[in-house]
C-alpha cells in the first residue's frame, strides 16, 4: 500500500525526541523495593493471591485477573511480599490506591516459564489464554486488556492488524527505540495476533520522523517474508492516535462511538505485541518495559528498561535528576500526560514516559484569557469536532449539548489547547465534562433502580397487608358461622374456642411481622 | 334539494360547516376515549427528576408521593440529596423561578452508604423493615448486612438500630469515582482583556 491519507488538523510541536536518544535501552537495574499497583489497566483491579509476608519468585502470580475487563500482575523478581496497603499511584487524582509492595533479594530468581513450541499450531483460544495470563495491558498508554481486544474476533470479521509504532506525541521514544532494538520480537508478535485475530493483512505504521526504526521495521519485514508491510507517513501531531491511523492508512473514518473492529480493524501497540511474543515462545509474563526518561533537567536522559513497580524517584536518580532545574514532574508526554505530585510513585504498564523538564523548557501555562472565537482550535482538532463550542457548553455544564456535539468523540490530544491564543485549558474543560456526563449516568441507572426496588416493595407491602386482611376477614366469618351454628352449646367451651381464636390471631400477629 | 342548495349557497355552506365540525368531533371525542392518558405524565416526568433516595427528608412517604405533590404546585427545594441541581431541573421542567433549597429539610450533602458493623449486629431485624428499597439483608437473630449497589444512603435504618451498629460512609471515597474537575472559572480575571485588567 503506497497512498496514505490525511487527517483533519493536526498540530507540530517541537519534538524534542533526539534528547532522550533513541536506539539504545539502559537496563535500570533492580531498586530494593517494588511497589506494584492493583489497578495497572482499564477494568477492574486484579485480585489478590499473595498475602504479606510470602516470598515470591520473579514471573510468580501475584494478583489475577478479576472478571472479563481485567488482566493479572506477577511478579517482575524474587522477593517477599511487605506490605499490601494503600499507596500513592501515578494518576491525576494523586490519591491513593491499594498496591502491593516487595522487597527485592537481589538474587532475581525465576519460576520455570515454559512457552510453546510451535504457535501457529495452537488454536486462538489457547493463544488468548496465555497472553491473558501473561497479564498484558495495552503498553502505549491507555492500558485496555490486550486480551479483550482480541476477542473482538468472535463477534466481527476482522481483516486488518495495525501495529501502532507512531508514537505522535514529542519527546517519547520508547516505542521508537523498541523498534530499533527489536523489531523482529516485533513482527513475531504482530504474527502471532494476527494468527489469533484471523486477519491477512498486518500494516506495521511508522511515522517519518523515525528513519532508524523505519529502516530497521523494512528490513525485519522482509527477512519474515510476506505478510508484513512497513507504512510510513509524515509526522503530524496526532496521528498516532488510534481512530487518526486508521483514517491516514485505510481513509476509512471509525463511527462516531464505534470500534476500529467494526471497520474490521485492530491496533496494537509494538510494546504489546512484544509481550505477547514473550507470553507465548516463552512463557514470561509482564513484568518490565521501556520507559523514556527525558526532559534537561536531567543529566543523562534516555530509555531505560525498568521492571514494574520500581519507583520513579530511583530512576530520577539513575538518570541523573537536578532537582534544583525542575518544578514539575509528568507521567507521559507533554500533550496528553499529567504532572505528577511526587516521585515516590512507581511506574506501571502503561508508564511509556516521565518527562522532567525545567522551567524554560515547559514553561507554566499563563493565565487563561477570554475566548476570541478564532476559530483556531477547530482547525487544530484532528476529530473535526468544535471545541469552542465544546468549550462553551462545558462551562454551562449543558449535557445535552455536549452530547449532540460529540464530546465522547474528544481523543483529549490537546491540539486545540496547543493553538488557543487565550491559553485556555481547553482538554481540562472537556475531561471535567466527560467525568460529568458519566457520572450522571451512573446515578441515572441507579435512580432508576432504586424506584423500580421502591415500587416493587411497596406493591409488595400492599400484598402482604390484603393477604392478612383477607385472613382475618375470613377468621371472623368463620367464628360468626360457628356461633350462629351451635348459640346453645355449652358457654366454657364457647369461652375456651373465643381463646383459642385470639391466641392464633396473636401468633398471626407475630409472624406476619 | 340540490336545486334548494344551489339556490342558497349559504345553506349549503352552513350544512357543510356541520357536518365537518360533526365529523372530526366524533373522531377527537373517539381518541379521547381510546388513547386516554393513564395516570399523570407530570408526575412521572417530575419522579425521573427526583433522585430516589427515598429518604423521606422532604416530608412525604418517598420520591413519588413528593412528585405529586410538586405536581399539584407544591415547593420544589424540599429535597436535600438532590440538591441544587435537581431543583434547577425540576424549574426548567415546570418552567418556574429556580429555588435554593429549603434549609429547614437538610442540607446537600455527598452520596452516602449504610455499613453494619457485623460483629455489633445482634439481628433485631428492625433496619431491615426501615429500608425503603430492601438493600438489607439478615433474618432474626442473625447478623444483617448492607448490599451497597442498592444503598440509596438514605438514612432511615440509623435510627432505628438499637445497638447503633450502622454507620454511613460517603459513597464516593476512592480513585475509581475520582473525576477531573472544571477549570477554575476567575471571571474577573478571565473574561476581561488584558489590558482592562491592569487597569481595573
Amino acid at each position: 500500500m503506497n497512498t496514505v491519507f490525511n487527517i483533519h488538523g493536526g498540530i507540530h510541536p517541537a519534538e524534542e525526541k533526539h534528547l532522550s536518544n533513541p536506539g539504545i535501552v539502559v537496563d535500570a537495574g533492580l531498586p530494593p523495593s517494588l511497589v506494584l499497583p492493583l489497578s495497572q489497566h482499564i477494568g477492574k483491579p486484579s485480585s489478590l493471591c499473595v498475602k504479606p509476608g510470602d516470598y515470591v519468585l520473579g514471573g510468580q502470580l501475584l494478583a489475577e485477573a478479576d472478571g472479563m475487563v481485567s488482566v493479572a500482575l506477577h511478579a517482575p523478581t524474587s522477593g517477599t511480599v511487605i506490605a499490601i496497603e494503600p499507596r500513592p499511584v501515578p494518576h491525576p487524582s494523586a490519591l491513593d490506591n491499594l498496591c502491593l509492595e516487595i522487597a527485592c533479594d537481589g538474587e532475581d530468581r525465576w519460576i520455570e516459564c515454559t512457552g510453546c513450541e510451535d504457535w501457529r499450531a495452537e488454536t486462538p483460544e489457547s493463544l488468548i489464554s496465555r497472553i491473558s495470563g501473561a497479564g498484558i495491558a495495552g503498553m502505549g498508554g491507555a492500558g485496555f486488556p490486550t486480551a479483550v481486544k482480541l476477542m473482538a474476533r468472535e463477534r466481527l470479521p476482522l481483516k486488518t492488524l495495525i501495529i501502532n509504532g507512531t508514537e505522535c506525541e514529542p519527546y517519547i521514544t520508547a516505542d521508537d527505540t523498541l523498534m530499533q532494538v527489536d523489531a523482529e520480537g516485533i513482527i513475531e508478535g504482530a504474527q502471532i495476533l494476527a494468527h489469533i485475530l484471523d486477519v491477512e493483512q498486518i500494516l506495521l505504521a511508522v511515522e517519518d520522523n523515525k528513519p532508524a526504526a523505519l529502516a530497521a521495521m523494512k528490513a525485519a519485514a522482509e527477512a519474515a517474508g510476506g505478510g508484513c508491510e512497513v507504512v510510513t507517513f509524515p509526522t503530524k501531531y496526532p496521528s498516532g492516535g488510534e481512530k487518526q491511523l486508521i483514517e491516514i492508512l485505510t481513509g476509512q473514518q471509525v463511527p462516531a462511538g464505534g470500534l476500529p473492529a467494526d471497520l474490521g480493524i485492530v491496533c496494537q501497540n509494538p510494546g504489546t505485541a512484544v509481550a505477547a511474543r514473550d507470553a507465548v515462545c516463552i512463557g514470561k509474563p509482564l513484568t518490565d518495559r521501556i520507559v523514556t526518561l527525558t526532559g534537561r533537567a536531567l543529566m543523562r536522559p534516555g530509555n531505560y528498561r525498568a521492571r514494574l513497580g520500581t519507583p520513579i524517584e530511583y530512576l530520577l536518580t539513575i538518570a541523573g535528576f537536578d532537582p534544583s532545574q525542575n518544578r514539575r514532574l509528568i507521567h507521559g508526554g507533554p500533550m496528553m500526560g499529567f504532572a505528577l505530585e511526587s516521585a515516590a510513585v512507581p511506574i506501571i504498564k502503561t508508564t511509556n514516559c516521565i518527562l522532567v523538564p525545567t522551567e524554560q523548557e515547559l514553561p507554566t501555562p499563563p493565565d487563561a484569557q477570554a475566548c476570541i472565537r478564532c476559530g483556531l482550535c477547530a482547525e487544530a482538532c484532528p476529530a473535526s469536532l468544535l471545541p469552542q463550542q465544546l468549550y462553551w457548553y462545558a462551562r454551562a455544564k449543558d449535557q445535552e449539548q455536549l452530547e449532540r456535539h460529540h464530546l465522547g468523540d474528544c481523543i483529549e490530544c490537546g491540539a486545540c489547547s496547543w493553538v488557543c491564543p487565550s491559553h485556555i485549558p481547553l482538554v481540562q474543560y472537556y475531561r471535567a465534562a466527560k467525568g460529568m456526563i458519566r457520572e450522571s449516568k451512573a446515578e441515572k441507572i441507579r435512580s432508576d433502580r432504586s424506584r423500580d426496588r421502591f415500587e416493587a416493595r411497596q406493591t409488595r407491602l400492599e400484598e402482604e397487608a390484603a393477604a392478612r386482611e383477607a385472613q382475618r376477614a375470613a377468621r371472623r366469618a368463620a367464628a360468626e358461622q360457628k356461633a350462629a351454628a351451635g348459640g346453645a352449646d355449652d358457654p366454657v367451651a364457647a369461652a375456651i374456642a373465643r381463646a383459642k381464636a385470639k391466641k392464633e390471631s396473636t401468633n398471626d400477629g407475630e409472624v406476619d411481622l | 334539494m340540490l336545486t334548494l342548495l344551489q339556490s342558497y349557497p349559504l345553506v349549503a355552506a352552513l350544512i357543510a360547516l356541520l357536518g365537518l365540525g360533526l365529523g372530526f368531533g366524533a373522531v377527537l371525542g373517539y381518541a379521547s376515549v381510546r388513547f386516554k392518558t393513564e395516570g399523570n405524565p407530570l408526575v412521572d416526568q417530575i419522579n425521573q427528576l427526583l433522585p430516589q433516595t427515598q429518604c423521606g427528608q422532604c416530608g412525604h412517604p418517598g420520591c413519588k408521593p413528593y412528585a405529586t405533590a410538586i405536581a399539584e404546585g407544591g415547593a420544589i427545594n424540599k429535597c436535600p440529596p438532590g440538591g441544587q441541581e435537581t431543583i434547577d431541573a425540576l424549574a426548567d421542567l415546570l418552567d418556574i423561578e429556580p429555588q435554593t433549597l429549603d434549609a429547614e429539610h437538610g442540607e446537600e450533602k455527598e452520596p452516602n452508604v449504610a455499613y453494619i458493623r457485623e460483629d455489633e449486629c445482634i439481628g433485631c431485624t428492625k433496619c431491615i423493615q426501615a429500608c425503603p428499597v430492601d438493600a438489607i439483608l439478615g433474618a432474626a437473630k442473625l447478623m444483617h448486612t448492607v448490599i451497597a449497589d442498592e444503598c440509596t444512603g438514605c438514612d432511615l435504618c440509623v435510627e432505628p438500630c438499637p445497638v447503633d451498629c450502622i454507620d454511613m460512609l460517603p459513597r464516593k471515597g476512592g480513585i475509581e469515582h475520582w473525576r477531573w474537575e472544571l477549570p477554575e472559572p476567575n471571571h474577573n480575571k478571565n473574561d476581561i482583556i488584558a489590558t482592562d485588567r491592569e487597569a481595573a
